[in-house]
């Protein structure tokens, strides 16, 4: 079985098959069930567009957005953290212990409540930035400790400055009720009641890191060879690891525009890709790109039917679901010992 | 090689007598005394400073009180505006804030001094946001009374407590980071709850419980403050106490134990006191960030490195009513709650304690 | 005088049994030496005399009671102990550490009086640490450390003492140091010590009884003349060599043979002793 799996080519068309099916799950599971033939009637209907308007197709329509959100978002994050797992040689990476996803939301916060922006075009660039700072802080602050960027000072660090932004974003708050009120929905992270064009707004960002860290396997391989070697190398590769840091915090900023903070996805999905395709880090970008719109269309189909009738947003699902695999790896972790 | 047993060559026992010399009693006496002016004069200057930051929050601010009114006030006389503000916002924000960093800061001290570690003071293990989970939970979902959000807190302080010592074991060395992190990931996981819960109030109740949530101290009531107070009277000596026999569990468990001070013993009784103030402090102001783990650092520091749970309890209280000033009158009509100031401030602290490199103390004899 | 003896004593760690039936009488003002290989369970029983170790079976006695059932800081009281690997608390001075050694002796009520700072300074003195007092452990140099620990013990003023490899991690200098002070002890105050040490030749060079341990079981013990022989050595490191003790001066002379063929008579002069080749 796992010898089979380890066998690219099976193993991606496997992976392919369960999305699929995830996908489908996505479709048809809801408050309101809907039968395989009049999804499929009215999602032809939907994508053609000849619809007549019926209350299944608007609830069909919103199921398609949402699982296109959600495999792109998947994507994204899962990534972003492999690609941070890898660039900080860190088990604990992933963009929401990294306080990634906190500094990308203050801008957020911050352009709702000063600018007069409101699209998500217009802020996902505010989110990116917000992202790369909070990315150079919790990075330079590991750095300047005695023994260099830890994973363990690296997950503090981010938890230092996720808590302070936190405080930040509810001193704004408490002060506009009107952003609380939208806030409040965008900060526990969820793809429902998003239209699929709000990926148009993103998608420039999310193309290029998208290439960016994809196409920096064989970077990366050199990278894991460790920072001596590494400085042989040359400055190629610096400027490379460079480039490929931008793309994972501009994927985990893609991903905090569309369907605000989603933690634990990133830190959970390279560690069960590991488990089949061992340490070969092209292999588990591949698998992590596959495995991490499943785990968000699972966990997203799993809340819509936790507590029937009212939903529970796939960010507080991953969260609750993904703090006890995160203990799981601290107890495990020889690093912590 | 050769060895020569005693027997063959003993040396004349080069004992002092038994009787120490009157040098060796000056010397310690001096060493004693130098410490004890240290601690006195710190403990002194922190009171001083407490009391300071009281008087100002209670007196100054956009009304002024003057302090023959105070008293008139306070012995019952009537005087309109100021009575209003003094015995419903001013007197009662300073109480409760005085409360709550006493015993926050207690809390802190106690915790770090266990766990050898700065960083493990109840706010950064996620046991605040234990209680404050179970708080808001009871009081948007259940619709509970004041006393019934108290006791889910206890409740829920004392479950991530539980679940803090089980998950990360308790072996010795590496545990403290473990328990970190631990604390981290279910702080994460309450999080996302009570965020959860908060979606299901309408925006006036969920914008109450968002200000509870940052830690106020304009949300408490008398009755509130006088359960607070009773609280903290009780368990706050009682911490002392177990903070003197913590001073021999930090010299090894092994060597606690020859000294008859079963570790095991000392903190558990450590961890129900500080659970039983962290959760009653949050049930009545909430989670106010930072101050537990700063009041120990900043007492630390005053201290020239030694930790006191009685310094650090009134640094804790002097950061809050401080913290409190500064959060209502610092950004013009916006009533801040005063978690937002002590969350900026301790966020950077905690960040430069990291670059420092003050978290990664080994162990050694 | 406090008489501490293990009857039939089984310790263990989880299901993993350590020590089976060790009996012994703890002889009264004498220093006794616990020696043998690394993992022979020399520090297992030492941990079981110090009741920090509930025995799986048999049990410790002081003064003829079960000292699990006495209350533990009276046992403090009689029994000190200085484990391998103490922790020294941040920005703690010289004085407060050894002063922590009074803690057996208070109360809720009963706090600090002028006998307790006699007693620390009595303790300072006779370790030779009186001038360090107002110094922070933290700067002290290893030998320093070790004498200042042995002075938090002495404040306990028990008049035994139990000391697991008080010299382990010091230079030979303060390993002799340490020793010397612990001979001086006994031999004025007629204090009893039980210690754990790794060091074949210290322990025959300052005690006056030895119990050689191999995978948890005594192999012998004796005054260090009927333990250190060639035999006994042998069994309890696997290492043979040649013992030599002269009769009228008591010098002990142990040469390991090793594998090899010795080079030249320098052989004899240089090595660390046996427990040196084992290690």
């Amino acid at each position: 079985m796992t010898g089979a799996l380890r066998r690219p080519v099976t193993a991606s068309l496997l992976g392919l098959a369960v999305l699929a099916a995830c996908a489908w799950l996505s479709l048809v599971v809801g408050s309101r069930g809907l039968a395989t033939g009049e999804v499929l009637g009215a999602a032809a209907a939907v994508l053609t567009g000849t619809g007549t308007g019926s209350a299944t197709e608007g609830i069909v329509q919103a199921r398609l957005d949402r699982t296109f959100i959600g495999v792109v978002v998947g994507v994204a994050v899962a990534l972003s953290g492999a690609a941070m797992q890898w660039l900080t040689r860190n088990p604990l990476a992933d963009p929401g212990i990294l306080g990634v996803n906190a500094g990308a939301s203050l801008a957020v916060v911050l352009g709702l409540q000063f600018t007069a922006l409101t699209s998500v075009g217009g802020y996902v660039w505010l989110a990116l930035l917000g992202g790369i700072v909070a990315a150079v802080v919790v990075y330079a602050v590991a750095s300047l400790g005695p023994s260099g960027p830890q994973p363990l000072t690296l997950a503090l660090a981010g938890a230092a400055l996720s808590a302070g932004v936190v405080s930040v974003i509810a001193g704004v708050l408490v002060s506009n009720r009107g952003a609380l009120d939208t806030f409040r929905f965008w900060q526990v992270g969820s793809i429902a009641g998003r239209p699929a064009d709000l990926v148009a707004g993103v998608a420039p960002l999310l193309v290029v890191s998208l290439a960016v860290v994809l196409l920096s396997g064989p970077v990366l391989n050199a990278t894991a060879l460790g920072d001596d070697l590494e400085r042989a190398l040359g400055q190629r590769v610096l400027l490379a690891r460079g480039a490929v840091a931008l793309g994972a915090v501009g994927l985990a900023a893609a991903a905090v525009a569309l369907a605000g903070p989603i933690g634990f996805v990133g830190l959970v999905v390279p560690h069960l890709v590991r488990l089949v395709t061992g340490p070969d880090h092209r292999r588990i970008l591949l698998g992590s790109a596959l495995v991490g719109p499943v785990l968000i269309l699972l966990t997203d189909t799993l809340g819509r039917v936790v507590t029937p009738p009212s939903e529970v947003q796939v960010g507080i699902m991953t969260a609750v679901l993904g703090a006890p695999a995160l203990i799981l790896l601290v107890r495990r972790s020889a690093v912590l010992r | 090689m050769t060895i020569h047993t005693h027997t063959g060559t003993v040396a004349a026992p080069q004992l002092a007598p038994a009787a120490p010399s009157a040098v060796a009693v000056a010397v310690l006496r001096q060493a004693g005394r130098a410490r004890r002016r240290r601690t006195a004069y710190v403990i002194g200057t922190l009171g001083l400073a407490w009391l300071a930051a009281f008087v100002v929050r209670v007196l100054l601010g956009d009304y002024t009180i003057t302090v023959p009114d105070f008293w008139r006030i306070v012995t019952g006389t009537e005087i309109p505006g100021a009575s209003f503000i003094l015995m419903e916002s001013t007197l009662p924000r300073a109480v409760v804030g005085t409360l709550a960093g006493l015993a926050l800061g207690a809390s802190g001290a106690t915790f770090q001094t266990m766990a050898r570690n700065p960083l493990a003071s109840p706010d950064v293990l996620g046991i605040t946001m234990g209680a404050s989970a179970a708080a808001v939970f009871t009081l948007v979902v259940l619709g509970g009374s004041s006393g019934a959000v108290t006791v889910a807190a206890l409740l829920g302080a004392g479950a991530v407590a539980l679940a803090l010592v089980t998950l990360s074991g308790t072996g010795p060395g590496g545990a403290p980071y473990r328990m970190i992190l631990v604390g981290v990931a279910l702080a994460a996981m309450l999080a996302s709850v009570v965020h959860w819960v908060l979606l299901q109030a309408d925006v006036y109740l969920a914008h109450e419980a968002m200000v509870w949530l940052t830690g106020t101290l304009s949300s408490a009531t008398w009755p509130e403050i006088w359960r607070l107070g009773v609280v903290v009277a009780f368990t706050l000596p009682a911490l002392l106490l177990v903070a003197r026999q913590l001073q021999v569990v930090e010299l090894g468990d092994d060597l606690a134990q020859g000294l008859g001070e079963p570790p095991a013993h000392v903190r558990t009784r450590a961890v129900a006191l500080v659970v039983v103030l962290t959760a009653v402090t949050t049930s009545v102001c909430g989670p106010i960030a930072f101050v537990a783990f700063l009041a120990g650092q900043i007492a630390r520091q005053l201290l020239g490195g030694r930790s006191s749970v009685a310094a650090a309890a009134l640094v804790g209280a002097v950061v809050v009513v401080a913290a409190d000033h500064v959060a209502a009158y610092a950004v013009p009509d916006v009533n801040l709650p005063v978690g937002v100031v002590t969350g900026v401030l301790g966020a950077p602290v905690l960040l430069w304690l990291l670059a420092a490199g003050r978290t990664t103390r080994q162990e050694s004899s | 005088m406090t008489a501490l003896r293990a009857e039939r004593l089984s310790l263990g760690y989880g299901c993993r049994t350590v020590v089976e039936d060790f009996d012994f009488a703890v002889p009264p003002g004498q220093v006794t030496a616990v020696v043998g290989p690394n993992g022979c369970g020399k520090s297992t029983v030492l941990r079981g005399l110090a009741r920090l170790l509930r025995p799986t079976g048999g049990q410790v006695l002081l003064d003829g009671v079960d000292i699990h059932t006495r209350p533990t800081k009276q046992v403090a009281r009689q029994v000190g102990l200085l484990p391998q690997s103490p922790l020294v608390p941040d920005g703690i001075t010289v004085a407060e550490l050894v002063s922590r050694g009074r803690h057996p002796h208070h109360g809720l009520l009963r706090q600090w009086t002028r006998e307790d700072e006699e007693v620390v300074a009595e303790a300072l003195e006779l370790t030779g640490t009186a001038d360090l007092a107002a110094r922070r452990v933290d700067e002290l140099s290893g030998g320093q450390r070790q004498r200042v620990w042995i002075a938090m013990a002495l404040a306990q003023r028990t008049d035994l003492l139990l000391l697991d490899e008080p010299t382990s991690f010091l230079d030979i200098a303060h390993q002799v140091e340490v020793l010397d002070l612990v001979r001086d002890l006994v031999d004025a105050r007629g204090t009893t010590v039980v210690m754990v040490l790794h060091d074949l030749a210290m322990a025959a060079r300052y005690a006056d009884h030895l119990v050689a341990m191999r995978h948890g079981e005594v192999v012998a013990q004796g005054t260090p003349q009927q333990v250190v022989t060639a035999e006994t050595v042998c069994d309890v490191f696997g290492v043979t060599c040649r013992v030599r003790w002269e009769e009228l001066t008591g010098d002990l002379t142990v040469v390991p043979l090793g594998r090899h063929v010795p080079r030249g008579a320098a052989v004899a002069g240089s090595g660390g002793g046996p427990a040196a080749v084992t290690r």
